[in-house]
């Protein structure tokens, strides 16, 4: 065995501009793979917390039917205090879940006493929205250069940077809020901006901040309701199987028609990036098609070419009483050594690659001043994956001109210049 | 007693249309530790018949046995594995591998045919190159060493292995006068020390000469 690669590394060394043409070519599709898929796994995995850590959360649970019409706030899809009891009993039997926050979700009339304009609102209870969106106040200001404790207090309100400029109102001014009750009537209240926040790409994107005790003495809510429910689970790469857990322990609870009471949501059905990082993943699959392209193409054509030039070779071997399949055994050997000895040298720079570019992190701008930077990671399942399927196509790639070699004849052979 | 025997034995070529009588109707046999000669004008069979004889080709029509097999009967892969047992092969154009040197040129057999452990390798590849004189040469690659050196090495190849019979067709033509003469003359030393039979082909007199039985083809027919 030990044999067999011996030859198989002393062959490739025979044509020593053609192997390292076609290492190169196989080193160069394995690195592209790892760094690109580092580069745009970093790219996703910003995107995708800066999406889901400071306002959309990672899933969402309504009343049936709300998600379908969330452009108009609707505050008859209410859930509440049963229901809500309901769900956070079923949240905490479930170990994958983090965090749970209640919201009110409402447009309103603002009013700073001079001029009135329309915004709309997340009324949130700051304790428990800081535990699932902890980068809510990523975007926020406020009048000192410190963020309090508990975000917002009961009678504060934080209002969107664009309106504040437009209405030019200031951090610490009182303004009115004004909004419609389920029931039609009309109710208002005082409040004072506490800060500002700074407006996002996508929906929810551009809404300010409130309590939700004030949204529910707003509304005039009887008792506490709720519109929306929040969640933050423990492992996000666990997020589907969550989600389907999830699903099925709501499909439980029926209103009173029989259908089912609750609608839940992963971020991706609610944002619209979720198309972007599904282009991402596939060009990231597009990426290791043409490497696997690459590296069936370059050693289908260099093992081609080997058992061509050595038919005498071959010839020789077979008629000393090599068996066909050693000899099978001699080329396949060769084209998996030149496979990995690539995809080493491709593992290798690209890991020094992903290294150095964690050192000079590449900046992109997301949202308006917000830069954030790339720090491309590479996981080992990923390499072993990478090699293993070099490897693997390698092997496969020369297992025609193997068998090829195998089948020949010693005669034909042996009389072939 | 015989080693090879060659029984009615006829090989006919087709291409196309054509039919090529290469070899019609022989009968023969080889002694065992012989030192034989298959000589004759181009085109009379000599190589068919030491294809034949080594298991590298099959007859039309006839038997051969080697030993005490009848290899005419075997499948491919069985000839394969009676050619690495029991024949060694010297050739025109010396075939070493390019990619050994010397030492493991002779150590191939062992390796990839007969799965010998080390130590008794190196032994016996040792030994052999000591017979043939290229002991001081076993680090060099083939291209560093001339053709009849070459050809020493390939002899050593062909009896690492101890084979029954070693064939060699035409194995001086692509030497001069001298060297091919010393490199017959290497076999004929191998023939007494192994007891191993040859048999070889040649268009040379001079050659010719050092065998001790010498089998002349015409047309494909013994005369
Ligand atoms: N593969 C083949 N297909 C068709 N005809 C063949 C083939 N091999 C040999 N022949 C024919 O068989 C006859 C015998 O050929 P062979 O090679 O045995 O002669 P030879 O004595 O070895 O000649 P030389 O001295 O030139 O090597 C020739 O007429 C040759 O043309
Ligand atoms: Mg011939």
């Amino acid at each position: 065995m030990i044999r067999i690669f011996k030859i198989a590394l002393r062959n490739l060394m025979r044509y020593k501009r053609r192997t390292l043409l076609t290492s190169m070519l196989i080193t160069l599709g394995v690195l592209m793979v790892i760094l690109f898929s580092g580069l745009a796994g970093s790219f996703k995995a910003i995107m995708i917390g800066q999406i889901t850590d400071s306002n959309l959360a990672q899933m969402q649970i309504h009343k049936k039917g709300y998600v379908s019409s969330i452009d108009t706030s609707p505050l008859n899809l209410t859930i509440n205090q049963k229901g809500y009891k309901t769900l956070e009993k079923v949240f905490k039997e479930n170990p994958d879940i983090e965090a749970y926050s209640p919201r009110i979700k409402l447009s309103a009339m603002l009013s700073n006493f001079k001029e009135t304009t329309n915004v709309r609102l997340n009324a949130i209870d700051p304790k428990k929205e800081i535990k699932v969106c902890p980068n809510v106040s990523d975007r926020m200001k406020f009048s000192g250069s410190e963020i309090p404790d508990i975000l917002l207090k009961q009678g504060e309100i934080i209002i969107p940077e664009k309106l504040a400029k437009g209405l030019k109102i200031k951090i610490g001014d009182p303004v009115v809020l004004v909004a419609n009750n389920k029931d039609g009537s009309v109710n208002g209240l005082n409040f004072t901006v506490a800060g500002v926040i700074e407006s996002l790409v996508g929906p929810q994107g551009k809404e300010g901040y409130m309590h939700i005790k004030d949204a529910q003495s707003l509304l005039r809510m009887e008792q506490p309701e709720t519109i929306e429910i929040a969640l933050r689970i423990k492992e996000f790469d666990k997020l589907d199987d969550v989600y389907t857990d999830l699903e099925s322990a709501l499909a439980e609870f029926k209103n009173k028609k029989g259908k089912p009471a609750f609608e839940i949501h992963t971020w991706e059905t609610l944002s619209p990036f979720a198309n972007i990082a599904k282009m991402i993943d596939f060009m990231t699959i597009s990426m290791k098609l043409i490497m696997i392209a690459i590296v069936l193409i370059s050693v289908l054509n260099v093992m081609m070419m080997s058992v061509y030039e050595r038919v005498r070779e071959i010839g020789t071997m077979s008629a000393i009483g090599t068996a066909p399949g050693k000899i099978m055994g001699l080329f396949l050997a060769e084209g998996l050594s030149l496979g990995f000895i690539s995809t080493l040298v491709g593992n290798i720079i690209g890991i020094v690659g992903i290294y150095f570019l964690n050192i000079y992190k590449i900046p992109f701008a997301f949202g308006r001043n917000t830069i954030y930077l790339l720090s491309p990671t590479i996981n080992l399942s990923e390499l072993v994956w990478v090699t293993a399927i070099v490897l693997l196509i390698s092997v496969f790639a020369t297992l025609q001109p193997a068998y090829k070699a195998s089948k020949m004849e010693p005669v034909d052979a042996l009389g072939h210049v | 007693m015989a080693l090879v025997q060659i029984d009615n034995v006829s090989r006919i070529y087709q291409t196309g249309e054509v039919q090529v009588k290469a070899l019609q109707d022989v009968t023969l046999s080889i002694d065992e530790a012989a030192f034989v000669t298959f000589v004759g004008p181009s085109g009379s069979g000599k190589t068919t018949m030491l294809n034949l004889i080594g298991c590298l080709d099959k007859p039309t029509k006839g038997k051969v046995f080697i030993g005490k097999e009848q290899v005419d009967t075997f499948d491919r892969r069985q000839r394969a594995a009676f050619r690495g047992s029991t024949l060694g092969f010297i050739f025109q154009a010396f075939n070493l591998f390019q990619v050994l040197t010397a030492y493991e040129n002779v150590e191939y057999p062992l390796v990839m045919i007969k799965n010998e452990s080390i130590s008794k390798r190196k032994e016996k590849v040792l030994k052999v190159l000591e017979s043939v004189g290229m002991l001081d040469q076993k680090d060099k690659f083939p291209d560093q060493l001339s053709g009849g050196q070459k050809q020493r090495i390939a002899v050593a190849r062909a009896l690492v292995t101890q084979p029954k019979l070693v064939l060699a067709d035409e194995p001086t033509a692509n030497l001069d006068k001298k060297s091919a003469v010393n490199v017959i003359r290497l076999m004929r030393n191998m023939r007494d020390e192994f007891k191993t039979t040859f048999i070889f082909s040649t268009h040379d007199p001079g050659v010719m000469k050092e065998a001790e039985v010498i089998h002349t083809l015409e047309d494909g027919k013994l005369v």
